[in-house]
């Protein structure tokens, strides 16, 4: 019995991984859901999005390193953030200018809107490739560890190492405060109870003198900083590749039709969700079941449930099993 | 009317005759995807074998060599096959170098080489499955099968004392095959492996591989991955968490992206590429050097020696149709005869004229056995201060 070196084992390797990616996947999601709300359609463009704010971001950063500014033990992309937004939302405010708003206007379908967004996602895929290549770019600096594996054993003396990495201690702070900055926005500022009436509804609002092209520019504008704030993160976290941000808008999706397209509470929930199903079903228990059972007891198998092959099924599996019961998701969005 | 127009297609038949001296070479590699950083160096490799039989001027009565080069992506079988049959039917190349990864090489010599009667020679595809594909007498490679990269391995770890080792793998044709011949020779020498699990490239998040391969525990954990990868990530994770300190890593893992991604904490670690002492290795490095790129490069030599071989075996068959100078690449390849090290083309193709048996060393000590695949040196290294350090060649 050793239940502090079994808990110490699942904080390193599920806990802390898990609340940092699910942290991630939550601000990605909340984007797409904050468009599914209040434009009505799927962005597929949000993956890419988050790669060219992040590309401005780390052009930034390579600008500040260049100066010789930096942010002490915090990376120095945390200070180029704010352009890489500002940038980002003049991309996005651009694309609906030039495309989204001719379809607005034609009332098309959401079905039409949404290839439209693949459209744009496959010309921002290009242009990221275009400015900042294929390969992979690390661009962390600052302090790399809050505390490392070694220095815990050390510490304290336990046989368990915990690792706490400073991108994945940013990456849980960030998106607290920016859920929270998200909340107060739409809960108790005049613009962001006109975002919520829109969402409502559409006709209602314009008759109450709501400025549709006013609403639609500040959803465009947060749905940048927030893919610009997840994508710098998750860079931060593990790396840039164009191709990866691509790809993570996979499990962004399924974490905001999880928790409800449409409904922020939804997507961070999803986000969390989808994130530890993924380390947490295929995680081999075999380490945490040997200090917790008595020897005689202790594990010779990995018990483990399934082969990490299969986590995404298992995300896919969630997804499904909420649709078949919940066609909303979990916290009522609008059904798909 | 009708005899303008035969006239005509004679004319133009016999033009297409003249210039049919011509060779044309195609290299297909995955210059996009998972090898994209490696891939360079290797076309580089094999144009270098071109540029030299060029600069001869010799080869066929004076034929000069073209080199058309494809993307095989190195993962999407479809892509490279339409790739491989643009090369054979619109650029009507008369040999391939390549594909690289063993996937994709088996799809293209399936759908396009053996239809088409072209041969085929691979750089790098180490797949043990290859080794029993229908080819028709046109499939080489001039890298071992991985079964072999396996029982070196094996070796290795043994003699470092490792009892145990974890094992992850790339989920496609080259991790698995390597994966199962390691743990297979491995087991066999009485090590233990505590788990073999996959991991996918291109994955947003390894924690939980890096958790499970965690669990399971062991002396080391063997990443049997590609360095621009899924394997790097596996590694990070590993590291970071403390679950793994040292990795062995094998040809896949072998690049300077590597520790530069990594950093510090990768001394220690050690692997196994395919590479010889051999005067050929040095010589295709100063080659390379003299090119202007980098010949440590994974499977440059492998390359260089791909292209030599078809273009030698033109030469001994007198002809460049593959039909005819298929059955002549074991002949210029393996001994007896007089041994040919990269450089050595000029001289090489003057002996065949004479009707001297020639032994093709090349850059990579080359030795056809069984279906026509290299016996295989390895070099194993050892990472010191962010460098390759050689411990030595078996």
């Amino acid at each position: 019995m050793d239940i502090l070196n079994a808990l110490v084992a699942f904080l390193n390797f599920v806990f802390v991984p898990g609340l940092a990616y699910g942290a991630q996947l939550a601000l990605g999601a909340l984007g797409v859901t904050l468009i599914y709300g209040i434009l009505r359609f799927s962005n597929f463009a949000h993956g890419d999005t988050m790669a060219f704010g992040t590309m401005v971001t780390i052009l930034g950063t390579w600008g500040l390193q260049a100066a010789g500014v930096s942010a002490g033990p915090l990376p120095t992309a945390l200070l180029a953030l704010p352009l890489g937004i500002a940038v980002t939302a003049a991309l996005v405010l651009g694309t609906d200018r030039a495309v989204y708003r001719f379809y607005r206007r034609q009332k098309a379908a959401p079905t039409i809107l949404v290839i439209v967004s693949l459209g744009v996602m496959f010309v921002m895929n290009g242009i990221v490739r275009f400015i900042i290549g294929v390969e992979e770019i690390g661009f962390t600096d600052g302090e790399r560890f809050l505390i490392t594996a070694g220095d815990f054993r050390n510490m304290t003396g336990l046989s368990e190492g915990l690792a706490i990495r400073t991108t994945q201690a940013i990456t849980v702070v960030t998106a607290v405060i920016v859920v929270a900055a998200l909340f107060w926005f739409l809960n108790r500022t005049r613009t962001g109870k006109s975002m919520r009436a829109f969402s409502d509804n559409e006709d209602l609002a314009l008759l109450s003198g709501i400025n549709p092209e006013r609403v639609v520019a500040v959803t465009w504008i947060l749905a940048a900083a927030l893919a610009t704030t997840a994508g710098v993160l998750y860079g931060l976290d593990k790396s840039f590749k164009a191709f990866t941000y691509f790809q993570l808008l996979l499990p962004i999706f399924a974490s905001a039709i999880v928790g409800g397209l449409g409904s922020p509470i939804g997507a961070i929930a999803g986000g969390f969700v989808i994130a530890f199903s993924e380390v947490t079903v295929t995680y081999a228990w075999k380490k945490v079941a040997t200090y917790l059972l008595p020897d005689a007891l202790a594990p010779d198998g990995l018990v483990q449930l399934m082969s990490t092959d299969y986590k995404f099924a298992v995300s896919f599996a969630i997804l499904i099993i909420v649709l078949l019961f919940m066609p909303t998701g979990l916290f009522k969005g609008k059904s798909v | 009317m009708k005899k303008l127009l035969l006239a005509g297609t004679a004319t133009v038949a016999l033009a297409g005759a003249a210039s049919a001296q011509d060779v044309k070479l195609g290299i297909i590699l995955g210059f996009t995807g998972p090898l994209e950083s490696i891939t360079p160096s290797m076309a580089a490799g094999a144009e270098l074998a071109v540029n030299e039989v060029n600069a001869a001027g010799t080869l066929l009565d004076g034929a000069q060599v073209t080199v058309v080069r494809a993307d095989s992506t190195c993962v999407d079988a479809a892509a490279a096959t339409a790739a491989a049959e643009r090369l054979v039917t619109s650029d009507k190349v008369q040999g391939i170098m390549g594909a690289d990864c063993s996937g994709v090489t088996g799809a293209v010599l399936q759908n396009v080489a053996r239809p088409n009667g072209v041969v085929m020679i691979s750089p790098s595809a180490t797949s043990p499955a290859l080794s029993e594909a229908e080819d028709d007498g046109l499939f080489f490679r001039t890298a071992p099968s991985d079964a072999r990269q396996g029982e070196v391995i094996a070796e290795i770890l043994q003699e470092r004392g490792m009892g145990s080792v974890a094992i992850t793998y790339t989920n496609n044709d080259y991790g698995k095959g390597l994966a199962d011949s390691i743990q297979a020779a491995f087991e066999k020498a009485g090590g233990t492996v505590t788990i073999s699990a996959a991991h996918e490239d291109g994955k947003a998040d390894y924690s939980a591989e890096v958790a499970a391969l965690a669990a399971a525990g062991g002396d080391m954990l063997v990443v049997a991955g590609y360095v621009d990868q899924g394997g790097k990530g596996v590694i990070q994770g590993a590291l970071d968490t403390g679950a793994f300190e040292t990795f062995f890593l094998p040809d896949g893992m072998y690049g300077d992206s590597l520790v530069q991604a990594i950093g510090s904490s990768l001394d220690g670690s050690f692997g196994t590429v395919p590479g010889t002492d051999s005067e050929g290795a040095t010589k295709i490095l100063d080659m390379a050097k003299e090119a202007g790129f980098d010949g440590t490069s994974s499977y440059v030599g492998e390359s260089y020696d791909a292209a030599s071989l078809i273009l030698l075996a033109m030469q001994a068959a007198g002809s460049s149709a593959p039909a005819d100078y298929k059955a002549k690449i074991e002949e210029v390849a393996n001994a007896p005869g007089e041994k040919i090290y990269p450089g050595d083309l000029a001289k090489a193709i003057e002996l065949l004229k004479a009707g001297t048996d020639i032994d093709y060393v090349g850059a990579t000590s080359v030795e056809l056995i069984g279906p026509g695949e290299s016996a295989g040196s390895f070099r194993e290294y050892t990472v010191k201060d962010g460098q390759f350090v050689t411990d030595r060649f078996r």
